[in-house]
């Protein structure tokens, strides 16, 4: 890891920048379920995801198909980036409510 | 009952399984046990702090809060496995002697001890905090058994943790440590790995090509063998370019190092006439001959 380290820190700066230019996209949980249950993106582009939870009890957005896994506590909002994917859709589903959290990406 | 006893044997088979491979490498060495245990139950306490601490993880550093918290723990795994991995390359093969010689637990510590007891403080923090936060909410949803629901969980996760645990020690001794040393690298990459996710979600680190290829229709992420694959070897079916640049950077660094440290090790034990080696050799011929009668009588 000590090796890759520069490299890692080098790569940090110029990130930064795409935070900003990243559309974003909102979901909302409530009764764990999300809403809207189908979000559609543009592929070969990062998005930046905003999830609120409207519910009493903390959640973890998760997915299998694409790199995403962050809680958000109840009654609060978190945001996070995903992408570029290919066209496809990707389910994603939340961690605490599996029979009812669960969600596809549709992108296009 | 049986969605809270999936989700936490699927958080518990994750801890357990890292657990294992640390108690298995540590195979031999005095009071592991305690380290083991010890770490085990710093990784509980943790796991309960990081959960009342987790809104404000939350809303830490503009929102990436929780990422640099995963990614910084890991990394700091990383670090001690990597040291654990290095220091066995240069006394793998004496501790291995010594138990064969012996057949009992070699008397001096490894150094790296207290590094593995954090390394499983974390593992468990990380999958505790989220049993914690899971029970939290489940508690405010009125679910039913959930202690059932926890302890067939907890007992399933540590179950299989065990039977990996006493499948290691099956390998015969000549190859143990070596095998074990392997099997920390690999946990190490993909932890490494797992940490750069962590920071590709926040956009502190660009994913390189997102998708290098797809093996979900082999192995799913969201599967047992999947998941299981993924603590133990860094598995992903759709691993993005940072990821693997990590995950190889990781592997290499470690042996390279580990072949650094080997080679260091070696030239002065091939000169027995040293006053250095003869004085190291001293006192395992006197364990040998103290062991010797115990295992006769």
């Amino acid at each position: 890891m000590k090796r890759s380290l520069p490299f890692v820190l080098a790569a940090l700066l110029p990130t930064s920048a795409l935070a900003a230019d990243a559309p974003t996209y909102t979901l909302v949980l409530k009764n764990h379920r999300y809403q809207p249950s189908t979000l559609h993106i543009p592929a070969h582009s990062r998005i930046k995801l905003e999830l609120i939870n409207q519910d009493p009890s903390p959640e973890e957005f998760e997915s299998n198909d694409f790199p995403a896994e962050k809680i958000v506590m109840p009654n609060s909002r978190m945001s996070l980036f995903i992408g570029p994917l290919k066209p496809g859709r990707y389910n994603f589903y939340g961690d605490f409510h599996q029979p009812t959290a669960q969600g596809t990406l549709v992108v296009e | 009952m049986w969605a809270v006893a999936l989700l936490v044997f699927r958080e518990v088979l994750e801890a357990a399984l890292i657990v294992s491979v640390v108690a298995a490498a540590t195979r031999g060495v005095h009071r592991r046990g305690w380290f083991v245990g010890g770490g085990i139950a710093l990784g509980v306490s943790g796991a309960v702090l990081v959960a009342l601490s987790a809104g404000l993880l939350a809303s830490a550093f503009s929102g990436v809060g929780q990422e640099l918290f995963n990614a910084t723990v890991l990394l700091a795994a990383v670090l001690m496995i990597g040291w654990h991995v290095l220091w066995m390359a240069s006394h793998g093969r004496e501790l291995a002697r010594q138990m064969q010689a012996l057949g009992s637990a070699v008397q001096s510590g490894a150094s790296s001890l207290t590094l593995l007891l954090v390394v499983v403080a974390i593992a468990v923090l990380r999958e505790g905090s989220e049993i914690v936060l899971f029970l939290y909410g489940m508690r405010a949803g009125g679910a039913d058994h959930l202690w059932a629901g926890l302890a067939i969980g907890v007992i399933a996760g540590s179950a299989l943790g065990l039977a990996l645990y006493a499948g290691l020690l099956r390998i015969p001794m000549r190859h143990f440590f070596g095998f074990t040393n392997g099997m920390l690298s690999l946990l190490a990459a993909g932890l490494a790995s797992s940490a750069a996710r962590y920071l590709i979600q926040a956009n502190l680190l660009p994913a390189w090509s997102p998708q290098l290829w797809d093996s979900s229709w082999l192995l799913d992420n969201g599967s047992l063998l999947g998941q299981t694959a993924h603590i133990l070897v860094g598995y992903d079916a759709r691993p993005s370019g940072m990821q693997l640049t990590v995950y190889a950077s990781t592997l290499l660094a470690l042996w390279l190092g580990a072949r650094l440290v080997t080679r260091a090790a070696q030239p002065p034990r091939r000169q027995a006439s040293s006053p250095e080696s003869e004085s190291a050799a001293q006192p395992r011929s006197e364990l040998m001959q103290q062991a010797q009668p115990g295992r006769t009588s």
